[in-house]
């Protein structure tokens, strides 16, 4: 009798942890798993080439732009001090935007409301420029994913998407992100696929992008269709990798190769 | 404007080599790459770098499209008095920037 309860917890505990998929042990970030060259160059102030966006950042960010003819500054001080643990927290719930909105689209939001300006064009260097600024007031701060309820339904359609296996390749984001992490994929080492240091300058790239672009690369990479930038899914997404990497600093802006 | 920027060391002593270090944002594409559509991207790039050190020149460069985006370069510079260091560039377009920092030269 003793034995059947007993297996019968078993069962109950595997269960729960079948629900609530393990996460990577221990957790690490994407630089951990760069040579040491690209370490380097991020953590040098001066030559993480990233900075440069945040220098331009900053300058927009005094910019006054609209039809309201203020800037960033205008409201949220001059320095940008006020944007500390801002990134880390995001994507958000914004209930004027009706949900679940990632850094670039709560800035854009602020621009057309609140300035009312145009919408900065995704990967547009001034959006780039101003999430890589926002971004670094919130360097060496942990992830701390927006708990709020309304956030639920959005990381339950990310985490979907995360164990879905999908394109020509038939991979979904768990098969090398948990289940092959530290092995190589031809010279690249796999990550954890957290998002901490993001936006980061891909020397792939030879620029500066964000999160999304670098979730798209990922589609790319098992030949799958790519979401459009700014699309639930990829909003989604990005919620389930931000409660899956609480606690992670970040870094950002990043550099990768 | 081309946004760029220089470091030197905080201080650096009279005679003695310290480094010099820009970074420029710029594309630096090279003329041979294509767009989605198959249109040839037009050649862009940072073709010229020159500093100077209280106004004597101390550096002169020519880029080709070898460079890399976003060009970084270091050197090695002695002064024998302070002043200001100036790192200026320029592109096959034209366009122009600059960055400067002051040198101050403390007795060998």
């Amino acid at each position: 009798m003793r034995i059947v309860a007993a297996i019968g917890a078993f069962a109950a505990l595997h269960c729960a942890a079948g629900s609530e998929p393990p996460l990577p042990s221990p957790l690490k970030g994407g630089i951990e798993f760069q040579g040491a060259e690209i370490r380097a160059m991020q953590a040098d102030a001066f030559g993480n080439p990233a900075m440069l966006w945040v220098d331009r950042g900053a300058q927009l960010w005094k910019l006054p732009r609209g039809a309201r003819n203020l800037s960033c500054a205008s409201c949220h001080g001059a320095d940008g001090a006020s944007m500390k643990g801002v990134s880390v927290r995001y994507p958000g719930y914004v209930a004027s935007l009706g949900g679940a909105v990632d850094l670039e689209q709560r800035i854009n939001a602020c621009v057309t409301a609140n300035q009312g300006a145009p919408a900065l064009a995704w990967e547009s260097q001034e959006l780039l420029s101003l999430s890589a600024f926002v971004s670094s007031r919130s360097r060496g701060l942990a992830i701390v994913p927006d708990p709020s309820r309304e956030m639920d339904a959005a990381y339950a359609r990310g985490r979907a998407i995360y164990f879905q296996r999908q394109g020509q390749l038939n991979l979904a984001c768990t098969n090398c992100h948990d289940a092959s992490w530290g092995k190589r994929l031809l010279s690249e080492p796999i990550s954890q696929g957290h998002p901490a240091d993001w936006p980061a300058y891909r020397l792939e790239w030879q620029a500066l992008g964000s999160l999304e672009r670098r979730l798209r690369a990922c589609y790319l990479g098992v030949r799958a269709e790519m979401p459009a930038y700014g699309s639930p899914d990829l909003v989604a997404l990005e919620v389930y990798l931000a409660r899956r990497a609480q606690g992670l600093v970040s870094s950002a802006p990043g550099v990768r190769r | 404007m081309i946004l760029g920027k220089v470091q030197v060391p905080a201080s650096v002593k009279a005679g003695e080599p310290f480094e010099v270090r820009v970074l420029i944002q710029h594309p630096m594409e090279t003329g041979f790459r294509r767009d989605l559509e198959g249109r040839a991207i037009p050649v862009h790039i940072v073709d010229k770098v020159w500093c100077t050190l209280a106004g004597k020149e101390v550096f002169r460069a020519e880029f080709g499209t070898g460079m890399s985006a976003n060009p970084y370069v270091a050197f090695f510079a002695t002064a024998s008095e302070g002043g200001e260091l100036v790192v200026q560039w320029s592109d096959d377009r034209g366009d122009e920037g600059r960055a400067s920092a002051l040198v101050d030269v403390s007795p060998a």
